[in-house]
């Protein structure tokens, strides 16, 4: 039998009613292993005006690289506690913020390994189906090999990489449109 | 270790565009550039897992969440969450999020001048079962205005939030009632091309469901991505 996926919908400007039970800032929480990151960011529009109802989404692996996950079949180890999924709408103005670790490196196409990533899903009113995107960690030397972001015109690529803006904090914003749009992907 | 397999693509026509001018809000919210096109790999085709610690098993019944029954017509909406190869997905978090019976959304930015619910706050959620089932009673949402386009009313929907097995499969769509007169007019419904694709979204009055002297119940299937006849390029 051969279905097709339903059709996206938008989440609309009430999302929140149905969605903040789940709100996660908190990816890591104290104890669960790996470099500490503050990930904070701005969901912007085409005027450049902050999104105040969007929805941020992430999804990642933990410090040794392996996704809390039955497929994820890797010999490494899994940190209890951790699902590796955060979700936070956006504030008035836009602003999102998360507290992470940074993820080990995952393999990609041909076993070859990926660079550290967080995937990330953005929902909002006045968008019709959710996109994806990815954020890379600034100064990674795997990030030249990434096999991903390899795929993306050099000229965007730095849109795909946070900025430090302190030890430990990094900035990533999402630019729906205009010179610095945000890279999105078809997966 | 055997190869992973991906997902198949989208069918054309059965997703909305980004850029849908009959819905204004689109017009400084969707990319401008085309998606780049990327593999699928280890980060996509898995996603977040919830079990019974996240969900209640109460949480599906928003007639229930209050001191007293809300005003409206109790229903049940029912159905399965199935894969495009048409297997069931099971234990998968399934959430919910509507009107009330008015018209009116609890929540803040929700101005229309239509009566509040005091039992009824508009929020589900609920884990699939072993066969990719799912059951939410509720009551029926109202028709509201908004300020779309000239005399513009949203049809009766519910929205639906799903994950399935990856984090490609992630979907948010919205319900709709059969013969509704709205549906041609909304915007929202009619920005999904293929027709097909978009009764897919109205769901089906169902008499095998409906409990004789308390509710009537709608039949509700969505489908997920399926996974692809070949496994991943070089996995």
């Amino acid at each position: 039998m051969k279905l097709f996926a339903s059709g996206s919908q938008t989440v609309g400007p009430y999302l929140h009613i149905g969605l903040t039970w789940l709100n996660t800032d908190r990816i890591a929480r104290p104890g669960v292993k790996g470099e500490r990151v503050t990930l904070q960011g701005r969901l912007l529009d085409g005027d450049g005006v902050g999104v105040g109802d969007g929805l941020v989404e992430i999804w990642q692996a933990n410090a040794a690289g392996k996704y809390a996950h039955p497929e994820d079949r890797q010999k490494k180890p899994v940190q209890k506690g951790f699902r590796g999924f955060g979700r936070m709408p956006t504030d008035a103005k836009g602003h999102f913020r998360f507290s992470t670790i940074k993820p080990g490196p995952v393999p990609g196409p041909a076993g070859k390994l990926q660079a550290p990533h967080l995937s990330v899903t953005v929902f909002m009113r006045g968008l019709l189906k959710h996109l994806s995107t990815r954020i890379y960690f600034p100064g990674d030397a795997a990030n030249a090999h990434d096999p991903v972001l390899k795929r993306v015109p050099a000229a965007r690529r730095a849109t795909l990489i946070a900025k430090r803006k302190a030890r430990g904090v990094l900035e990533w914003n999402i630019v729906l449109q205009g010179k610095d749009e945000t890279v999105f992907f078809g997966v | 270790m055997s190869p992973l397999h991906g997902y198949r693509k989208y069918r054309p026509r059965t997703q909305p565009a980004y850029d849908y001018p009959p819905y204004a809000s689109t017009a400084k919210r969707h990319p401008t550039q085309p998606l780049v096109i990327v593999p699928q790999t280890l980060s996509e085709i898995t996603g977040p897992v919830f079990g019974h610690a996240d969900v209640k098993p109460t949480d599906n019944d928003l007639t229930r969440q209050h001191k007293g029954e809300p005003i409206g017509e109790r229903i049940i909406v029912s159905g399965r969450v199935l894969d495009e190869n048409g297997r069931p997905v099971p234990h998968t978090l399934v959430e919910v999020w509507q009107a009330n019976a008015a018209g009116r959304y609890l929540h803040k930015t929700d101005q229309h001048d239509a009566p509040l619910d005091p039992n009824f706050s508009g929020a589900g959620r609920t884990l699939t079962d072993a066969r990719g089932r799912y059951r939410f009673v509720t009551v029926r949402p109202g028709e509201y205005p908004w300020r779309n386009h000239y005399n513009a009313w949203r049809p009766a929907h519910i929205h639906f939030s799903l994950f399935g097995r990856a984090f490609l499969t992630r979907l948010v769509t919205q319900m709709y009632f059969p013969g509704d007169p709205l549906l041609p007019l909304d915007p929202m419904y009619m920005s999904i091309a293929d027709e097909k694709a978009r009764r897919r979204l109205v769901s089906q009055f169902d008499l095998e469901n409906t409990v004789p002297e308390h509710a009537l119940a709608y039949r509700f299937d969505i489908v997920l991505r399926g996974r692809a006849a070949t496994p991943m390029e070089h996995s």
